[in-house]
């Protein structure tokens, strides 16, 4: 596994380099994975790079990129919003030359769908938004101020909001708090159950799963393969 | 108590807190959560709750929240039984 840069595409035109973690020996098949997003990011990471690791003994190539503005991006978050994301990751796909991806939990709102696609328990952006939003109300209550979703929402879309350690601009604000996951045809739904166990994403902290990485390795590299 | 409820928030807490299988089996009326589980702060408590909307159908507002509801198993059940059999 190494770390890799790619080109990605600026809103006012131009690119900055961005980060990718990759398992890369140019082989033909190569998975762009979408990462879940926030604090679920942190969540899900273990599984996602043990997932790699099996594809990788597999045969199969992979790229996790940094979505600008998170992990060791030089963006900032504040300026983001769902169309850079969206042009990012389809950046990443042809830099990669990736010829299928994988949406995580919220990474499933921007996986390109012009390769084929798998999205993993795709949750909408409205319910990310929701659980944030409680937990800095349950934070704030705790400092003993007051706040309340209506206001918090209220401010998000005009300022933006910081939601658990994240700034998030106004733009990418008012986007999350519509956006669904795509039906359409050609993605493939992995649902829990085909992986077993609870997901890793409501845990209170970060855990991991060998069984749980196992079956979706395998559900991915069966898919791959075909 | 022992009903659907009380089975559907211990399979919740197993997953939130990522115990083993049967170990909130020991949990009672009594036990803390809130402010007696460290990783219980409010990201995992806003998780917790998200999590009891999906799966026990129902909807909490922000006035539901309150320490005391939070404080043990007996008044989280208490106040989950509550919303799921309506006003």
């Amino acid at each position: 596994m190494k770390p890799l840069r790619w080109p990605c595409p600026l809103a006012g035109g131009g690119t900055a380099e961005e980060y990718a973690l990759g398992f890369d020996r140019s082989r033909d098949k190569r998975l762009l994975i979408c990462p879940a997003l926030f604090d679920e990011a942190n969540r899900m990471r273990r599984l996602t790079v043990e997932v790699m690791r099996r594809l990788d003994g597999a045969g199969i190539d992979s790229f996790i990129p940094d979505l600008p503005g998170t992990n060791e991006s030089m963006q900032a978050l504040h300026i983001q919003s769902s169309d850079d994301w969206r042009d990012a990751m389809k950046r990443a796909a042809n830099h990669f030359s990736a010829t299928h991806v994988l949406g995580i939990r919220g990474g499933c709102l921007f996986t390109p769908l012009t390769i084929p696609a798998w999205h993993y328990a795709p949750v909408k952006s409205a319910s990310l938004l929701r659980q944030m939003i409680r937990a800095r109300v349950l934070a704030s209550r705790e400092a003993g101020q007051e706040e309340t979703s209506e206001a918090l929402l209220e401010t998000g879309a005009r300022d933006g909001l910081e939601l658990a350690g994240h700034r998030i601009g106004p733009d990418l604000f008012a986007d999350l708090r519509s956006l669904e996951p795509s039906n359409d045809g050609n993605i493939t739904q992995i649902g829990q159950d085909m992986i077993g166990g609870s997901g890793l994403w409501m845990r209170a902290e970060p855990g991991e799963s060998r069984d749980q990485a196992d079956a979706l390795a395998a559900v991915l590299a069966l898919g791959i393969a075909q | 108590m022992n009903n659907e409820t009380d089975l559907l928030l211990r399979a919740i807490l197993t997953d939130v807190l990522g115990l083993k299988p049967g170990q909130t089996d020991g949990f009672t009326d009594e036990t803390g959560l809130f402010g007696h589980l460290p990783e219980l702060d409010s990201m995992a408590v806003a998780g917790l709750l998200t999590e009891m909307e999906d799966r026990l159908d129902i909807v909490i507002e922000d006035d539901d929240i309150d320490g005391e509801m939070l404080e043990a198993y007996g008044s989280l059940l208490a106040f989950a039984q509550q919303k799921r059999d309506g006003p």
